[in-house]
C-alpha cells in the first residue's frame, strides 16, 4: 500500500476477499481512495476508463481465484487497446500454491496471453520493486495492462519499506527515437505523393501528439483519417479530416487508403476493420508505417519505410524533415487527389433515414446528444450499432474524448468505464452511450455511481435487440432473427426507468423526437446523481457505410444496394 | 518453410520457458525441438528452439518474442556457421548374434555404448540431427526398443559469442 502511495496512485477499483484482505487493511487509512464496484469486470473497465480519459495508469484489485478471473475480460481489452493499467491480485498463500487449495486460480497463467507482463510476487521485500516495475511497464513504451499477484503470506509478512527500489528489467528497452535516415526517406515519400493519406491510429492519442499531428497535416494538406481508436486526435470538423477509415468508415476516407499512392500509418496497426480484405487493400500505396512496437510494423501489410518510434518524436522529426524537403522546392501538388476526394465526400456524406415505421432514430439521438453536450463532454460507448452511431454522428473536436473498446470489442465495457474516466475527470460531463445489450452486461456500476458520489450520465440506445447482431442477419441471413430480441421493447423487461432508480439513479425515457432535446436538457441539469436516459429507439436502422466483413474495401456499400461509384473514377 | 535455429537468451526466472514457448504455439507455429540450460551467467538461460517456418512468419514471432520482458536477445544461428548437436540414447535389441553387428554400427559412427544387458545394448550419440537419423536407420534392421532424444543445442563458429549484452552485466 505504501508502494501505492509512492506510486501516487490516487484510485483504486476493486473487491476485496479472503486472499487480498492484507492489502485492503491499510486501505482503511491511507490516502488511496478506494472505490468498491460491485463485480471485478466493472474494477478493470473502470481502471481502462480512467487511464483512458487521464493518460495516468489505471489500477484495479481482487482477491485470488473468482476475483481474479473476473478481471480477465477486462485484462484482454486493455490488452488489445494498448491502455496502460496495473491490476493487482491476491493469491492463495504459497504453501498452498498448486494444490487446488480454496479460491486459487494460476491467474498469473491465465493472463500470459493478455498482459504486456505479469508477475508472481515471491517475497515481501519484493513488493515496492515490482510495483514500481508494473507501473513502468504499463506506461512506458507500447502502453498495456500488468497484473502483479501475491500471494496472502508475502501480503502479511513484513518487511522493511525502502523507496525508490532499482527497477530490474534487462530486456525491456522500447525505442522512442526514430531513426533519422528513415524520418528522412518518409518525408521524401510524403513530399513526392500525388495521393497521399495520413491514416491516423490510437498510439497518437498515447503518445500525446495530438497538436504536432495538426502541424503536420497542415503543413502537408495530406487528408486525414483518425481509426475508432484515434477519433479526437485530429478535430472532426477539420477540412482536412476525411473521417474515420474501416467497415462502417466513411466513403471518402476507405475510398482515400484505398485509392492512395502513399498511406502514412502513425500509431496504427492495419486491423481487419480497417483494412478489409487485405490483399486488395491499398493496392497502389506504398507504406510508411511508424509505431512505437517493432511487431505491429509490417505484421498485416508490407511496409515500404519502417519506423520505430513514440508517434510524438516521429511526428516532430516529420516535420523538421518534410520543412526541409518543401524549403528545396519539393512540393506535390495534391490539388487533383482533393478534388477527388471533396467530390466523394459532397456526394456520400454521412447520413441516416428517418426510419419508415415513424419509431424514433438512434442516430438522431445520438447527434442530438453529441451537440448539446458539446465539444468537451467525454462519450464513452460500449459494442455494437449505438458504438458506431456514436463514432459516427457525435463530432470529436478533442483528445481523450471517446472512449471504447475497440479491439475486443467488450460489450457492457461503457457504464464502469464511464464511472473510470468521471473518476479521473470529475468536472467534465461524462456520457455513455450504450445499447440495451451492453447495458444489461454491467449496469449494477450504476449502484457504485450513486453511492460514490459518480455522477455520470448513461443514454441507452434501446431498441430492444442485439442490434448489430441483428443487422447482420437482416443482411446475411435471410432475416432469421436467431436469439437477437431481448424482450426490452415488447416485455420492458427490464423497466430501464425503474432499473436506474432502484439502483439510486434518475430514470428518464424518451420515445419520441419531440422529446429527445428536452430529454437530454433535463439529465444535462442533474449533477449529483447518475442520469439514466431509456431511449426507445426503432429496431429497423442500421450502420451505413459498410464493407461486409471478408470483402474488399472496393465493395464499400453506401447504404443497402448502394454501392458509390469508384470504378468510374479515373486515377 | 525451411527450419529456422533460434538461440533465445532469457533472464533464468521461473515461468520464463512457458512464456516463450506459449508465444510459440499460440502465433500459430510448431516447435520442432527445444533445449534449454544456464549459460556462463547463471542468471540467463539460453533456449535453442528449432522451428519450421516461412521467413516472414519467422520475423514476426522473433519480433514477439523481443516483446517478452524476460527476453534479453535473440540469434538465428546460421547453419553454415555454427556448430549443431543433439543426444540420443537408444536401446537396441541385441542378442549374441546380432552384437558384433550393432557394435560396428557404433564405432562407424564414433557413438558409446552406455549400458548392456543379456539382449539389448543402450547406446549414446550425439550429432547432428542428420547424422543421428542416418544412425537410427542403421539401428533399426536390429530393433529398436526405446529412444529418447534431447533437443538442438547450437553455438556459433569462431571467436564471436552471443551474450545477454552490457545491461544485464551490470545488473
Amino acid at each position: 500500500m505504501r508502494s501505492l502511495e509512492a506510486l501516487d496512485v490516487d484510485v483504486v477499483f476493486g473487491i476485496p476477499g479472503g486472499a487480498i484482505l492484507p492489502a485492503y487493511d491499510p486501505l482503511y487509512d491511507s490516502t488511496v481512495r478506494h472505490i468498491l464496484v460491485r463485480h471485478e469486470q466493472g474494477a478493470g473497465h473502470a481502471a481502462t476508463g480512467y487511464a483512458q480519459a487521464t493518460g495516468k495508469v489505471g489500477v484495479c484489485m481482487a482477491t485470488s481465484g473468482p476475483g481474479a478471473t473476473n478481471l480477465v475480460t477486462p485484462i484482454a481489452d486493455a490488452y488489445m487497446d494498448s491502455v496502460a493499467m496495473v491490476a493487482i491480485t491476491g493469491q492463495v498463500a504459497r504453501p498452498s500454491i498448486g494444490t487446488d487449495a480454496f479460491q486459487e486460480a494460476d491467474i498469473q497463467g491465465i493472463t500470459l496471453p493478455i498482459t504486456k507482463h505479469n508477475f508472481l510476487v515471491q517475497n515481501a521485500e519484493e513488493i515496492p520493486r515490482v510495483l514500481a516495475e508494473a507501473f513502468h511497464l504499463a506506461s512506458s513504451g507500447r502502453p498495456g495492462p500488468v497484473l502483479v499477484d501475491i500471494p496472502k503470506d508475502v501480503l502479511q509478512a513484513t518487511t522493511t519499506f525502502t523507496w525508490p527500489p532499482t527497477l530490474d528489467l534487462p530486456g525491456y528497452r522500447p525505442t522512442l527515437h526514430p531513426h533519422g535516415k528513415q524520418i528522412r526517406e518518409a518525408a521524401r515519400l510524403m513530399a513526392g505523393a500525388r495521393r497521399p493519406v495520413l491514416y491516423v491510429g490510437g498510439g497518437v492519442l498515447k503518445a500525446g501528439a495530438t497538436d504536432g499531428l495538426r502541424r503536420l497535416a497542415e503543413l502537408t494538406g495530406i487528408p486525414v483519417v483518425t481509426t475508432l481508436m484515434a477519433l479526437g486526435a485530429f478535430p472532426d470538423s477539420h477540412q482536412q479530416h476525411l473521417g474515420m477509415p474501416g467497415m462502417h468508415g466513411t466513403v471518402a476516407a476507405v475510398y482515400g487508403l484505398q485509392k492512395a499512392d502513399l498511406i502514412v500509418a502513425l500509431g496504427a496497426r492495419f486491423d481487419d476493420r480497417v483494412t478489409g480484405k487485405l490483399d486488395s487493400f491499398a493496392p497502389d500505396a506504398s507504406v510508411v508505417h511508424a509505431d512505437i512496437d517493432p511487431a505491429e510494423i509490417g505484421k498485416n501489410r508490407h511496409v515500404d519505410v519502417p519506423i520505430v518510434g513514440d508517434a510524438k518524436h516521429v511526428i516532430d522529426e516529420l516535420i523538421a524533415a518534410v520543412t526541409v524537403e518543401r524549403s528545396a522546392g519539393r512540393v506535390a501538388d495534391l490539388g487533383d487527389w482533393w478534388t477527388q476526394l471533396d467530390d466523394l465526400r459532397t456526394r456520400y456524406p454521412l447520413g441516416y433515414d428517418e426510419p419508415a415505421d415513424g419509431t424514433l432514430s438512434p442516430q438522431y439521438v445520438i447527434k442530438r446528444l453529441g451537440e448539446i453536450a458539446g465539444p468537451d463532454a467525454i462519450f464513452v460507448a460500449g459494442v455494437g450499432q449505438h458504438q458506431m452511431w456514436a463514432s459516427q454522428f457525435i463530432s470529436y473536436e478533442k483528445p481523450h474524448t471517446w472512449l471504447n473498446s475497440g479491439g475486443l470489442g467488450t460489450m457492457g465495457y461503457a457504464v464502469p468505464a464511464a464511472m473510470g474516466a468521471k473518476v479521473g475527470r470529475p468536472d467534465t460531463v461524462v456520457w455513455a452511450v450504450d445499447g440495451d445489450g451492453c447495458f444489461q452486461m454491467t449496469n449494477q456500476e450504476l449502484a457504485t455511481c450513486a453511492l460514490e458520489g459518480i455522477p455520470v450520465k448513461i443514454a441507452v440506445i434501446n431498441n430492444g435487440n442485439l442490434g448489430m447482431v441483428r443487422q447482420w442477419q437482416t443482411l446475411f441471413y435471410n432475416e432469421r432473427y436467431s436469439n437477437t430480441e431481448l424482450g426490452t421493447h415488447k416485455h420492458r423487461i427490464p423497466d430501464f426507468v425503474k432499473l436506474a432508480e432502484a439502483l439510486g439513479c434518475v430514470g428518464l425515457r424518451c420515445e419520441n423526437a419531440d422529446d429527445v432535446d428536452k430529454t437530454i436538457a433535463a439529465a444535462m441539469e442533474i449533477n449529483d446523481a447518475p442520469v439514466v436516459i431509456d431511449f426507445v429507439v426503432g429496431k429497423d436502422a442500421m450502420v451505413w457505410p459498410m464493407v461486409a466483413a471478408g470483402t474488399s474495401n472496393d465493395e464499400i456499400m453506401f447504404a443497402r444496394g448502394v454501392r458509390p461509384a469508384f470504378d468510374e473514377d479515373d486515377i | 518453410m525451411t527450419m529456422h535455429t533460434l538461440s533465445v537468451l532469457v533472464e533464468n526466472k521461473p515461468g520464463v520457458l512457458a512464456r516463450v514457448s506459449g508465444l510459440f504455439s499460440r502465433r500459430g507455429f510448431n516447435i520442432d525441438s527445444l533445449a534449454v540450460g544456464e549459460t556462463e551467467n547463471p542468471d540467463v538461460s539460453r533456449i535453442t528452439i528449432v522451428v519450421n517456418a516461412d521467413s516472414s512468419p519467422l520475423e514476426q514471432v522473433t519480433k514477439q518474442l523481443n516483446k517478452l520482458v524476460n527476453v534479453l536477445k535473440i540469434v538465428e544461428l546460421d547453419p553454415q556457421v555454427s556448430v549443431a548437436r543433439e543426444l540420443l540414447l537408444v536401446k537396441v535389441r541385441a542378442d549374441r548374434s546380432a552384437r558384433s553387428q550393432v557394435l560396428e554400427t557404433v564405432n562407424l559412427f564414433r557413438a558409446r555404448v552406455v549400458d548392456v544387458a543379456p539382449d539389448t545394448l543402450t547406446i549414446e550419440a550425439t550429432g547432428t540431427p542428420d547424422k543421428l537419423d542416418a544412425l537410427l536407420r542403421d539401428l533399426e534392421a536390429f530393433g529398436i526398443k526405446e529412444m529418447v532424444q534431447s533437443g538442438l543445442v547450437a553455438i556459433g563458429r569462431g571467436s564471436r559469442s552471443i551474450t545477454a549484452g552490457p545491461a544485464l552485466r551490470a545488473a
